[in-house]
């Protein structure tokens, strides 16, 4: 490792690999930061140990991992597995964990490539273990073979929610209920973004069959679900819904939440990057060019991390950051770079082309975003519930930050991963607001822990 | 409840989980191998003493503290499992010493 590079790039899925695969073919000096054992990201997670019968069952879009991957290995970059990034400064200076160390190196350019993550799913009950996100599953499928066992319950909304469902259909699993809170008026207002989704026509059949799987497996989708609860002692054991307006309870040893993803913005905020909310799929994501420019000098933000339109978008939108920094670090000419960046655009558009039709679709339902029992749990970390956030508004708290010194939410060691989208929706239906003009909650380093003695062993590369 | 599909073999390591000797395959993280062992819960909170399990599994959440070979607070689900590792569910508020 040196302490220099002409780009550091945070992230090891299909942007950051498909992006230092680009750079490395102009010759530039690069670094790429995973947090993970080995590169893939979410989607291709595990993809270089994946054994081929697990890499038939999981079908080709995750096998479409594997060629990028081995691009990616054999392209002459440096790439460091395990490597938690802790803060990251607007000069190019990244700070990070590996082994145990704290370390830090300067970049010419940033590339944020951190991807998704799940949208929080505040229930009453959803802190008992046993609840998980539905990415956990798919997480415990790829990397370790396993699955869950007894009862099992799906509950919320998205394409990933459905594909979890098929997948563990697929490896044997009894999963005994789909539980869809999709609003029923959200089929009527996707409708008018049908014809350009039928561009990328594959994805809609693939929805399609997945719903199919499902029913021929004789698991019930319970449609229109409402009332989401988690209930249990030390576990959870039933979940109680109601659907079309009929109250159900079905037992439960696995609960597996989904309710979309949103952009991983935890580094974007943390520098201060412009963000614009997206208001179909309600969250924040920073205001980039067609080259991933954010609206700081030398950041670039690429794939999920700058607004959810999956990974062969991501891939592209790598491809295309690279070839702008070699332009701009004068090693290709602008004329190369557009010539190289034809097709990558191309896949780019037609990829994004489904984007609005599923927007819309799956659009959260109101009373996720802003839970209606006022017991539910929204920050996990210091267990503040939505009745203390409530009472902290009536005594005045005007926005995120105020509410949270008077609250400790978002204070705990998740540093708001898990509550803030929610703090901001719940304060915005309070004050009868725009969430925009509300904001989110300032992200302040170390946004992963560092311990006292880790810091004062940090060698400043200036 | 989870299950290992046991469909690929791996090398294994041997861990100790709440004083019960695990062989667990060499890839597991600490989160995996609790979750395959039948413990669902990694700690109890500091405020309340509630149960928590892992939740994400991608190092988000940070609900999967526990406590390995001494040290307090430590990811489950970012940690892999190393031979003769001992882990221990976290209980309440971690201690100042740890």
């Amino acid at each position: 490792m040196k302490t220099r590079y002409d780009l550091i790039i945070i992230g090891a899925g299909p942007a950051g690999m498909a992006a230092a695969v680009e750079a490395g073919k102009s010759g530039l000096s690069v670094i790429v930061l995973g947090d993970q054992w080995s590169p893939g990201g979410q989607v291709y997670r595990a993809i270089e140990r994946a054994h081929p019968e697990r890499l038939k069952t999981l079908g080709p879009d995750y096998r479409n991992g594997q060629y990028l991957a081995t691009q990616f290995r054999k392209t002459d970059v440096e790439y460091l597995s395990g490597a938690t990034v802790w803060q990251v400064e607007p000069d190019g200076i990244v700070n990070f964990m590996l082994e145990d160390k704290a370390r830090q190196i300067k970049g010419k350019q940033i590339f944020i490539a951190t991807g998704a993550r799940e949208r929080p799913v505040p229930i009453p009950g959803w802190t008992l273990p046993g609840v998980m996100a539905a990415t956990a599953a798919d997480v415990l499928l790829k990397s370790h073979g396993i699955v869950p066992s007894g009862s099992t319950v799906l509950a919320g909304s998205g394409p990933l929610l459905f594909l979890t469902a098929a997948r563990l259909i697929d490896y044997g699993v009894a999963v005994d209920a789909v539980l869809d809170t999709t609003p029923l008026s959200n089929y009527v207002s996707a409708l008018p973004a049908l014809p350009k989704a039928l561009l990328a026509y594959e994805y809609l059949l693939k929805g399609l069959g997945m719903k199919r799987q499902i029913r021929q497996n004789g698991t019930p989708i319970y449609r229109n679900v409402k009332d989401l609860e988690a209930q249990g002692s030390t576990a959870v054991e039933t979940v109680r819904f109601s659907s079309n307006g009929k109250h159900r309870v079905l037992k439960a040893d696995t609960l597996l939440l989904h309710n979309g993803v949103v952009p991983d913005t935890q580094i974007s905020q943390l520098l201060e990057c412009k963000h614009v909310w997206y208001d179909t799929q309600r969250y924040w994501q920073p205001i980039v060019d067609n080259w991933g420019n954010s609206s700081k000098d030398g950041i670039r933000v690429i794939g999920d991390a700058a607004g959810i339109s999956g990974a062969k978008a991501a891939e592209a939108s790598g491809h295309l950051a690279a070839l702008d920094a070699a332009c701009g670090l004068n090693v290709i000419s602008r004329k190369e770079r557009d010539l190289r960046a034809a097709p990558f655009a191309k896949t780019r558009s037609r990829e994004k082309s489904i984007r609005p039709f599923l927007d819309r679709l799956f659009r959260p339902a109101p009373d996720l975003l802003v839970p209606k029992n006022d017991k539910t749990i929204v920050c996990r970390c210091e267990e503040v519930t939505v009745g203390q956030i409530r009472e902290a508004l009536e005594l005045g708290a005007l926005g995120p930050n105020q509410l949270k010194t008077q609250t400790r939410c978002g204070m705990g060691m998740c540093q708001a991963r898990m509550c803030g989208l929610t703090v901001s929706e719940i304060i915005a239906d309070y004050r009868k607001e725009d969430i925009s003009s509300i904001g989110y909650l300032r992200i302040r380093p170390p946004i992963k822990p560092i311990t006292v003695e880790q810091l004062s062993e940090l060698e400043l590369v200036d | 409840m989870f299950k290992r599909l046991n469909d690929v073999d791996e090398p294994t390591v041997t861990v100790t989980i709440e004083e019960r000797p695990l062989s667990v395959p060499a890839s597991d993280t600490v989160a995996a191998a609790m979750l395959a062992a039948g413990l669902t819960t990694t700690r109890t909170t500091p405020i309340s003493e509630a149960h928590r399990g892992p939740y994400c599994m991608i190092g988000a959440c940070f609900e999967c503290l526990v406590e390995i070979d001494g040290m307090a607070n430590q990811q489950a689900c970012q940690t892999l499992v190393r031979d003769g590792m001992n882990v221990k569910v976290q209980k309440g508020l971690r201690d100042i010493e740890s």
